[in-house]
């Protein structure tokens, strides 16, 4: 191993975090835009042409601060929770790909666009995502604050649930690219991207991202009306600054994961491939692929979140256990069921993975609506 | 470290008022308030928690008292109408009107048909306007949020006509003892019908966000029910009442300000749950819409104010003229009209139910005592009733359904 590969992937790396830095701080604007266009109302457009500063003029109004530390705050765990909840926001990044590669002009030596190829990609995400949990935790129990403490304990709560749903939805992917490696889970989806081979597993991939992320309607530990802003009620300054930082980052490296496992990553449409649009045939198509996408999953979280009203706490875990979790289990039968079908009778049995998995997906949303019409009717 | 000490609630003065396990510290004693972004106000919930469910709930009332009552005894009566607008923010001509609803009845005092009919017109758009705070508020509660913007975007229009008759858009102070202040401009009449033109499809849509919607219907069918029997025991009126099935509206059961000239309809629920009443307040929405567009078609031409110059002051333009306009001018505004030694009691439906004014007059100019029976006190006293069982999360709902306002209960 030669040293211009460490240069390479510090180079990567450092790229990757600044784009996801810089990412964050315009999702805020973006969010803050599109919700006041929602809601009628207009949004920041003071600082610079339209608003486009606003970022930093709130980064350095945080800078500046007072940072408060409650007086009987456990004040280790308390300063070490939000870095507990960014680090793994960032380096999760690290394996999601942005391209195919390039050759370097003058050098004439390749470089991948993506800081590292493990083969367990997929393994990787989930652990590092899991992680995060703790640093919500940590924090709402440091605070010394009763709040934060309902706060923390609905967040592990909920993410662990949701996590098994999110894993299994993992499993689809790995399934239908038939690699662990998120390199090769995207290559297969040159054809076809899986969101339409399994439509309803994008679907619960989806909503159990915004569970993950603590998004509404699920944003359960932070509910400002209920709990005052939970965990990190007594956080200020950057300290507070940090959280943030980490459930955008979050919101952006997880859209980025959806994109990859299901809407075929930084590949164009697969009815493309072979025209002057496909990847293949000019590499910097490939981070703009991603980034649109990126845009346009991130529009309907912020869409979402403008429409509906939070679920309640019970509700949430009774969703994610007796609805989610049998359901993506059903829908990882199916999807192992067509692809058995297609080797062995042909390729054109990979469809019954989509026709099974909506109708299951429609049976799953009829009894759902039978059982809240049930509670209407005797409530 | 010690000058820090921060103490943790004390069970001790609620002694009586949590369970045993409290005491023992087997259930969390949570402080809900008076800063909190859910409480409507500065209202202070303190709570027994087991887990996130609520074993007690004590609110604590009292720190947006402003003496209002007292107050008004200090004033005459022309004055002491001022304070009526800072009672029920939510509510301020409903608030005049029941004042001087009062007044007028106290003295004796004549109310032209123009000015009754402006006044039902006022008061119901400021029950829409109530309503529509309340809608926003409690979908924001709930974290809808852009259901709340759109409620003021409506609200807005209100605000706006408001300012058009009384150049104020929350303390309008606008209905005085015998009329209103003054008669309203011209541009009153476009700006109503264009309100009245446009509201019904915002209804339509606030309904599309939330009515069938599976998470608002999780979140508010079969919370905080409240039965008819509770419901007269606390003295619950209003939408809160009718939410629970019992026909009680002072529009209907005793009629003032001339309703019974109009045709409306009182919205009826059975379940008694926060859906209940959210359904009870949307349909009110309409209803009042009704009456507004129906006197507004028969608003009548006259005077606004009453001829007798003993208790109404004269206007503006015979003080230049007239010597005797200008010493009732000067006696009103001075020493203002004394009143009988009498008691008498006006009650008027506000949108959150009955507010009627107490008012005793010693034979002086101003009132030997006001008291304010103010529809949110009672209403929040069922709370702790209904919300045993619930989670914090529903609390936030059943408080947000039974539609309190803080200057409403600390008078």
């Amino acid at each position: 191993m030669d040293w211009t590969l460490w240069v390479e992937w510090f180079i990567k790396a450092l790229v990757v975090i600044f784009a996801i830095l810089t990412g964050f701080a315009y999702l805020t604007l973006y969010e803050r835009r599109a919700l006041a266009r929602i809601q009628t109302r207009i949004g920041p457009n003071r600082a610079g042409p339209q608003g486009l500063l606003q970022p930093i003029a709130d980064a350095l109004k945080l800078f500046f601060k007072e940072e408060f530390t409650p007086a009987r705050a456990d004040k280790v765990l308390f300063v070490l929770a939000p870095v507990m909840t960014v680090v793994p926001a960032m380096i999760i990044a690290a394996v999601i790909p942005f391209g195919t590669q390039f050759t370097l002009p003058f050098l004439n030596r390749p470089v991948t666009l993506y800081v590292a190829d493990i083969n367990v990609g997929v393994i990787y995400l989930t652990a590092i995502a899991s992680i995060a949990v703790y640093g919500i935790v940590l924090a709402g129990w440091s605070s010394n604050n009763k709040y934060a403490l309902l706060g923390g304990m609905r967040s592990s709560a909920q993410m662990i649930s949701y996590e098994i749903a999110l894993g299994i939805c993992f499993v689809i992917a790995i399934l239908l690219g038939n690699s662990m490696s998120l390199l090769k889970i995207v290559e297969a989806q040159k054809d076809i991207w899986f969101a339409v081979i399994q439509p309803v597993g994008a679907l619960i991939f989806m909503i159990t991202t915004l569970a993950e992320v603590n998004r509404a309607p699920f944003d359960m530990p932070e509910a400002e009306q209920e709990l005052a802003a939970g965990y990190h009620s007594e956080y200020s300054g950057m300290k507070f600054a940090l959280f943030f930082m980490a459930e955008y980052e979050k919101m952006i490296v997880i859209s980025m994961i959806a994109a990859t496992l299901y809407f075929g990553g930084y590949r164009e449409f697969w009815f493309l491939k072979d025209t002057w649009f496909s990847v293949d045939q000019h590499w910097w198509l490939g981070p703009i692929y991603l980034l649109l996408k990126v845009i346009v999953l991130l529009f309907f979280m912020i869409w979402i979140r403008a429409t509906w009203p939070r679920i309640r706490y019970d509700r949430l875990m009774a969703f994610g256990w007796k609805v989610l979790l049998p359901l993506s289990l059903a829908l990882v039968f199916i999807t192992a069921l067509g692809i058995l079908l297609a080797d062995q009778f042909g390729a054109i049995y990979i469809w019954t993975i989509p026709v099974l998995s909506i109708i299951a997906g429609l049976v799953t949303t009829l009894l759902t609506n039978l059982s809240l019409r049930r509670k209407v009717a005797h409530a | 470290m010690s000058e820090y000490q921060l103490q943790e609630i004390p069970v001790g003065p609620y002694k009586h008022l949590v369970s045993e396990r409290a005491i023992s510290g087997e259930t969390m004693i949570l402080n809900m308030g008076p800063q909190h972004p859910s409480t409507h106000g500065v209202l202070r919930l303190v709570l027994e928690l087991d887990g996130e469910v609520i074993v007690n709930c004590i609110p604590e009332i009292g720190y947006l008292h402003t003496g209002v009552e007292k107050n008004m005894e200090a004033k005459t009566y022309l004055k002491a109408e001022v304070m009526t607008d800072r009672l029920d923010y939510m509510n301020n001509m409903g608030n005049n009107l029941a004042y001087v609803m009062a007044v007028e009845k106290l003295v004796g005092l004549d109310v032209p048909e123009r000015a009754q009919s402006l006044r039902v017109i006022l008061t119901e758009l400021q029950r829409i306007a109530s309503h529509l705070v309340w809608l926003g508020t409690t979908a924001l509660d709930l974290a809808a949020m852009s259901v709340f913007l759109y409620c003021f975007r409506e609200r807005e229009i209100i605000l706006d006509i408001f300012e058009l008759v009384s150049g104020q858009r929350m303390m309008v102070t606008y209905f005085r003892p015998g009329g209103v202040w003054r008669d309203v401009p011209v541009e009153f009449e476009s700006a109503v019908r264009n309100f009245i033109k446009i509201f019904p499809k915002r209804i339509d849509e606030y309904e599309a966000l939330l009515t069938k919607n599976p998470l608002w219907l999780d979140r508010t069918v079969g919370i905080g029910k409240l039965d008819a029997a509770t419901a007269l025991q606390h003295g619950v009126t209003g939408p809160t009442l009718r939410a629970s099935g019992v026909n009680w509206d002072l529009r209907k059961a005793r009629p003032y300000a001339g309703y019974d000239q109009y045709d409306f309809n009182v919205p009826i629920e059975t379940k008694g749950d926060t859906y209940a009443r959210y359904l009870v307040r949307v349909q009110e929405l309409r209803e009042s819409l009704k009456i507004v567009e129906q006197a507004l078609n028969k608003l009548p031409i006259g005077p606004v104010r009453s001829e007798n110059r003993k208790f109404v002051p004269p206007p503006r333009s015979e003080l230049g003229t007239s010597m005797e306009a200008l010493i009732h001018h000067f006696k009103l505004w001075t020493e203002g009209f004394p009143a009988p030694k009498a008691s008498i009691y006006s009650a008027v439906e506000s949108p959150r139910g009955e507010l009627g004014v107490y008012l005793e007059g010693d034979g002086g100019p101003k009132p030997y005592r006001v008291h304010w029976r103010t529809p949110s006190f009672d209403n929040l006293s069922v709370l702790p009733k209904i919300v045993k069982g619930h989670l914090v999360a529903d609390l936030v709902a059943i408080l947000a359904s039974i539609d309190i306002v803080l200057g409403d209960i600390d008078r």
